[in-house]
């Protein structure tokens, strides 16, 4: 059975369609990937996945449950976690404590035994400490276990958010651009942590805009253009499709699709 | 022991406890334990309302509405139905938990200034009730309300209700840094970071936002009740919209998100107009100037601020490194 589900997804702006008419299927296990140039409604789709949008038409199912319409927290409860384009971070709490909020589903913790802290409730606040600490240190952020968020780079910012969305212990990880704002380096070393969530069983859902990181690391590629599913298929397979070159790659498949689309769109 | 003496839930409490315990050797007389005792009933209010405002960054510029609706309850509940007090102080604050709840619901869906808008025009009812409804409150002149008693035993004189009012802010204090330190308490600080972020790691927004609304409505309503019998006198002014500002100037001069400042920014503004009596006319334009010069100068507040100036100090003296 697939993991996620969309049929016949839509949004509208004003009349102005965002996502039009989309439908996919996400088996669970694989790093999906969505691309598409600028406005091609891919961070709209994302907000619908998640829930922060609720679609204008269609449905959305998560292991066949019905998540239509639902606020985000459900669509939290029910498995899903993303990261942000624009960074979302708690600013005002330190990193560590920010990987702990992503762990909030997972606490069962009653506002009297909150107020109280009983024994029980500490034993599990120490738990919940070390078990983000371990994910900071999954993501690569053994160094800044102690630190504010605020005095963070962004490169760590942007793992930070991997860790507090793997910390809600997600069936499916929604990464929003994650290699945007990198230099080489770390986009590399977001590659490969991408490439060990997959291999720890996470489904990762990625859009992106890097060419090089996207056809690296997908088993299944999405193209999204003016809204609409153009295209998808493996890396391999979506590199040749001529519709695909045509509106997003330009006439040879790089790198810098943003820049020659841009010039395409033109036209 | 020194990690021990550094947490702000073991060492803090200590020494807010050991302030408390000792303060009254300086209690000359009965006018200086008043002011101390007002200090603490103010203090325990900016430390529900710091939950609110501070952690949970939501406004509300109608707080004194609880605290004169659970002064009022009380009053009215002790004074004209021979309640004893206990039992109206509780009757009183579930009546405010409840109306908080309902209240809340409709207008944390506000953010920014509509909900500063929302929260002051239910502050503004509730003191036009108060102030109108004269055969239940007396009307502008107030009422007065008969003397706390505690299992047949009346509380009365300053020292009595100094240390009541001493444990029950140490015991504020204590819930709210429990709070703070817990998966809800964690949430709250969440939404007042990026309510997006929080909302996709399963936090639903609107519901911690009703409770930390209640909590905070609750604590002034305690506060309020304990207030009225105290002094034996109730006016509208205790729902006055100048009242809630003054609270929620405690709050961000003390510091937001700091529930020590809470306690700090109650203790000197409960303070100030005491020493500056001659300047009794022009209360209000001092405390507009106190929130104007928070804001510009010190906008996280003093103890946060004090805090920041601390940890560069050591740190600098422990070569340089500075705080991150």
């Amino acid at each position: 059975m697939s993991l996620l589900r969309t049929e016949m997804l839509s949004k509208e702006f004003g009349g102005v369609s965002a996502v039009d008419s989309v439908s996919f299927e996400i088996p669970p296990g694989v790093v999906y990937s969505i691309i598409g140039p600028n406005g091609a409604g891919k961070t709209t789709l994302l907000n619908l996945l998640t829930g922060i949008y609720a679609p204008s038409g269609g449905r959305i199912f998560l292991r066949g449950e019905d998540l239509t319409g639902c606020p985000p927290h459900e669509f939290a409860q029910a498995g899903v976690a993303r990261t942000f384009q624009n960074l979302q971070v708690f600013f005002n709490m330190s990193a560590l404590e920010n990987v702990m909020v992503g762990r909030y589903l997972r606490e069962r913790c009653s506002l009297a035994t909150a107020l109280l802290r009983t024994p029980g409730r500490a034993r599990a606040e120490r738990a919940c400490r070390e078990e983000a600490a371990e994910l900071m240190r999954f993501v690569g952020l053994a160094d800044w276990l102690g630190a504010r968020a605020e005095a963070m780079p962004y490169g760590a910012l942007k793992r930070l958010e991997i860790a507090r969305a793997l910390a809600t212990q997600p069936r499916m990880l929604l990464l929003d651009e994650p290699a945007a704002g990198l230099n080489p380096a770390e986009m590399h070393e977001i590659g490969e942590l991408i490439g060990r969530l997959s291999s720890r069983g996470h489904t990762v859902v990625l859009v992106e805009h890097n060419m090089r990181l996207v056809m690296g690391i997908s088993d299944h590629v999405l193209v999204l253009d003016y809204g609409r599913r153009l295209a998808e298929g493996t890396a391999e397979e979506v590199r040749r499709d001529r519709r695909v070159i045509e509106a997003y790659l330009g006439s040879a498949a790089g790198s810098d699709g943003k820049a020659r689309n841009a010039g395409a769109r033109a036209h | 022991m020194r990690s021990w003496l550094a947490s702000p839930r073991t060492g803090g409490l200590a020494a807010l406890a050991a302030v408390i315990a000792l303060l009254p050797l300086g209690l000359v007389n009965n006018y200086f334990y008043e002011v101390a005792i007002l200090v603490g009933l103010n203090a325990i209010v900016c430390v529900g309302l710091n939950l609110l405002i501070g952690y949970a960054g939501q406004i509300s510029l109608g707080h004194a509405g609880f605290f004169g609706l659970g002064a009022y309850g009380s009053a009215i509940l002790s004074a004209r139905f021979g309640w004893p007090p206990l039992a109206a102080l509780i009757a009183a604050t579930l009546t405010v938990a409840l109306l908080a709840h309902v209240i809340g619901r409709p207008i944390l869906r506000l953010r920014g200034h509509y909900l500063a808008m929302a929260t002051l025009g239910m502050g503004v009812i509730l003191s036009i009730v108060a102030a109108t409804e004269d055969h239940w409150t007396g009307g502008p002149d107030g009422m007065s309300v008969p003397p706390f008693t505690l299992f047949g035993t009346s509380l009365s004189g300053e020292g009595a209700w100094y240390s009541v009012v001493g444990a029950l802010l140490v015991a504020a204090v204590w819930l709210s840094l429990n709070l703070i330190e817990s998966p809800t308490g964690r949430a709250l600080r969440a939404l007042s970071g990026s309510e997006v972020a929080a909302e996709v790691s399963g936090i639903d927004s609107a519901r911690q936002k009703l409770m930390v609304f209640v909590i905070s409505a609750v604590f002034a309503s305690v506060a309020g009740s304990l207030t009225a019998h105290y002094s034996g006198f109730i006016t509208p002014s205790k729902l006055s919209f100048f009242h809630s500002i003054e609270l929620v100037t405690m709050v961000v001069f003390g510091g937001m998100a700091s529930t020590y400042g809470a306690v700090v920014g109650a203790a000197v503004l409960t303070t100030l107009p005491q020493l500056l009596t001659v300047f009794k006319d022009y209360e209000m334009v001092v405390f507009g100037a106190i929130m104007m010069g928070t804001m510009i100068f010190m906008p996280k507040g003093l103890v946060p601020s004090l805090g920041r100036l601390a940890g560069t100090a050591v740190g600098a003296l422990r070569g340089g490194k500075g705080v991150r």
